[in-house]
């Protein structure tokens, strides 16, 4: 999993890179030795890395791993093995004094807006307070804080009122306006939108994009929803059980999907459309994803690989018994791991 | 599994034939008391369904949608005030008693709630609740029988296994298996009608696609009709032949999913479809967001509710509610004043894609002042 992708885009060197990185969450027996009795592999093995004013989506369903992979690559958590590597240093290896000022350029953005968000302080007080913790506030805070307001859509008139005020579109325009007030260089958004109603949604999306352009902002943008990332996105990668199954750049992915898992979660999703939802393929999975403490051999997926059920005998043993590694030298232009990769076009 | 009537001594409940009427709501009204007022929480809301037939309810949340099928289950609070009228096969189910209402649920009308663990009882196994379901409505059918049904039913929504999974508990399951152990508690008694509030929100998209295919095989098998509730405009494309669009308690369009798609007349269902990033376009579309929030319930001003948002408002919006007015003989209905002008609009047209809200913000904040005094001087 060395080369990333060749395209134009990434060819300038990455902001932020992960190699190899490796999280497993220890199982404990019950009673008060409390012995390591297994490990939930919770991420095996994913590299990625996101260039300048690039936006990088993580996509799959819930208990992947994507939330995990994300957390891994702002240093937030300690991987079992691989490394960070951001302006040539491994977060990894540094300590927490070493980390804070690097803590500046990373910042993140959650889901509920209402739970992130510190419902006895103001507005004003939210945004100021990554300012006040790095001791930036005293050179012009009132006035950051003031233009952040304004930059994300608020209504600066507002700054004295409190989180239960807003609305939900709103409170996730003042999360984003504190991850922008230590004018970071990644911001990690972890299912920013799926809490919105649609027609909140589509502001919110728009102000991500605006942003991007204007502050030159890279992002790690983690969602289980593809036409969210077909919207932002510059490359995806699709994440199964701990694994990337397959990678490539937004519009190489969404041309022809190589890898079945990729194909079905594609057709899973509902077109807003009902003529071509009428026409369409589907590939309905059986099965529900298996336990990440016990992954199947081999291919994670072959358990509901609609695949791997065509398949002869002879084939089906290598999809058993060998771990398909990130491979491009198949038909379609992403880079897929499986075995017997094959683009199909979806949408 | 072709033949799932249930057979009893009593008379079996027969799968009616196709394009017989239903479900009939006219004109239904719910308001709750609060400390503050009344939340006039649906305003006149009227639909027709019929055997077989499909109807998906859109909204944003706090449009009524829910609420509107809770009233015709019977399932409000009993300070909930009613008015209006929903016949079931001619027989009118509001202002029946809970005895009446309970030989009613779960035989001639189910329902399907969002979470599915919160709808399963955690210490009695699914098949014991499958079994519960149908012997409630015919005690005659003995455990046997009942047990050999659950299992069929099972089978029929797609659970793997059914025959060991008839004796799990609903922790054992996943989400996706629960909802479907859910589906086939609706689809137990060949209900005419099976109501499901959000029934895939709660589940991942490759499993929502599974309980989508059991909800559709049930409503097929069962010969009932579908009232999809949901917020997801793809769900609605896929698995419904009409639609209603809510906003602020009250049918702002109804028509076929192709004329609600393709020829929206109501500015708010444009700005729902534009403001949708899609699987099929790529990035270089930029989205429409309808910008503001949806009002408050509370002392609604007079006029058009979706005025404030609404980037076409003239001054008769503020006075005028638009009354749903039809377009066209085909049974397609908008309410606004303007839906001649809409033609032909693509929602880039009439919304303008920028990001931020703080003009339409302002205004709303107006509007809801004016209303306040309105409201202060009426309490005077």
């Amino acid at each position: 999993m060395n080369a990333m992708l060749d395209t134009p885009q990434t060819a300038a060197s990455p902001v932020i890179q992960g190699k190899n990185l490796v999280k497993e969450f220890p199982v404990r027996s019950k009673g008060i030795l409390r012995r390591k009795v297994g490990a939930v592999h919770a991420v095996s093995g994913v590299s990625l890395e996101i260039g300048q004013t690039e936006t990088l989506a993580l996509v799959g369903e819930s208990g992947c791993g994507k939330s995990t992979t994300a957390r891994l690559m702002m240093n937030l958590i300690e991987p079992t093995s691989g490394e960070i590597l951001y302006e040539g240093r491994d977060l990894t290896k540094l300590s927490r004094n070493q980390m804070r000022p690097i803590r500046r350029d990373l910042q993140l953005v959650f889901q509920d807006p209402m739970a992130s968000l510190d419902p006895r302080m103001t507005v004003f007080e939210i945004i100021a307070e990554p300012l006040r913790v790095h001791n930036l506030f005293k050179n012009g805070g009132r006035d950051r804080v003031n233009s952040l307001i304004e930059i994300v859509g608020l209504n600066p008139e507002h700054r004295n009122r409190y989180p239960h005020e807003f609305s939900g579109g709103q409170r996730q325009r003042i999360g984003i306006a504190r991850a922008l007030a230590l004018q970071p260089r990644v911001l990690m958004l972890d299912e920013p939108v799926s809490a919105l109603d649609v027609s909140i949604q589509a502001g919110v999306i728009n102000l991500l994009e605006d942003l991007q352009d204007e502050l030159g902002l890279s992002y790690l943008f983690v969602s289980h929803d593809l036409s969210v990332v077909r919207h932002i996105a510059d490359k995806v990668a699709v994440m199964y059980l701990g694994k990337i199954v397959e990678e490539g750049t937004t519009d190489q992915l969404f041309a022809g999907p190589a890898h079945p898992y990729t194909q079905a979660l594609m057709s899973a999703i509902p077109l807003p459309d009902p003529r071509k939802e009428r026409s369409r393929e589907r590939i309905v999975l059986q099965g529900d994803v298996p336990s990440p403490s016990n992954p199947p051999s081999g291919c994670r997926f072959r358990t509901r690989c609609p695949l791997f059920k065509e398949l002869s005998e002879s084939e089906q043993a290598k999809c058993i018994d060998v771990e398909p590694l990130l491979r491009s030298d198949h038909a379609g232009q992403t880079r897929a791991a499986c075995h017997y990769a094959a683009p199909k076009q979806l949408v | 599994m072709s033949n799932i009537s249930v057979s009893t001594n009593g008379a079996p409940r027969s799968a009616g034939t196709k394009g017989d009427m239903v479900l009939e709501v006219n004109d239904l009204n719910v308001s709750f008391p609060t400390d503050d007022g009344l939340v006039h929480a649906v305003r006149g809301v009227s639909y027709e369904l019929r055997r077989g037939q499909s109807l998906g309810i859109v909204g944003e949340s706090g449009s009524g949608k829910s609420v509107t099928s809770m009233a015709i289950m019977g399932l409000l609070p009993k300070t909930a005030q009613i008015t209006g009228s929903a016949k079931l096969e001619g027989e009118e189910l509001l202002g029946l008693g809970d005895a009446e209402l309970s030989r009613i649920r779960g035989k001639k009308i189910s329902m399907i709630f969002q979470d599915p663990l919160t709808s399963l009882n955690p210490v009695y196994t699914v098949g014991f609740q499958l079994a519960e379901a149908i012997r409630v409505h015919y005690p005659d059918v003995n455990k046997a029988e009942a047990r050999k049904r659950c299992v069929d039913l099972l089978d029929s929504v797609g659970i793997p296994n059914p025959q060991q999974r008839v004796d799990a508990y609903p922790h054992e399951l996943s989400g996706g298996m629960r909802q479907r152990v859910v589906i086939a508690i609706a689809m137990a008694n060949n209900p005419d009608v099976i109501i499901a509030d959000e029934p895939t929100t709660a589940l991942d998209v490759t499993v929502q696609a599974q309980v989508l295919e059991a909800l559709e095989k049930a409503r097929e098998e069962v010969n009932a009709a579908l009232i999809l509730i949901t917020h997801d405009l793809g769900v609605i494309a896929g698995h419904t032949d009409d639609v209603l669009v809510m906003y602020a308690g009250k049918p702002v369009e109804q028509g076929t999913v192709d004329e609600i798609f393709y020829e929206p007349r109501m500015p708010y269902t444009l700005g729902l479809i534009g403001s949708l990033p899609r699987m099929d376009e790529s990035r270089g579309h930029r989205l429409t967001p309808v910008h503001g929030t949806p009002p408050s319930m509370l002392n609604l001003p007079p006029g058009c509710p979706f005025r404030p948002r609404c980037p076409m408002h003239q001054d008769i919006c503020a006075e005028v509610e638009p009354a749903l007015m039809p377009i066209g003989p085909s049974g397609h209905v908008s309410a606004c004043h303007f839906s001649d002008q809409l033609e032909g609009k693509a929602p880039d047209d009439v919304f303008a894609p920028v990001a931020t809200d703080l003009s339409v913000e302002a205004e709303v904040e107006a509007a809801e002042a004016e209303a306040a005094a309105l409201h202060q001087e009426e309490d005077k």
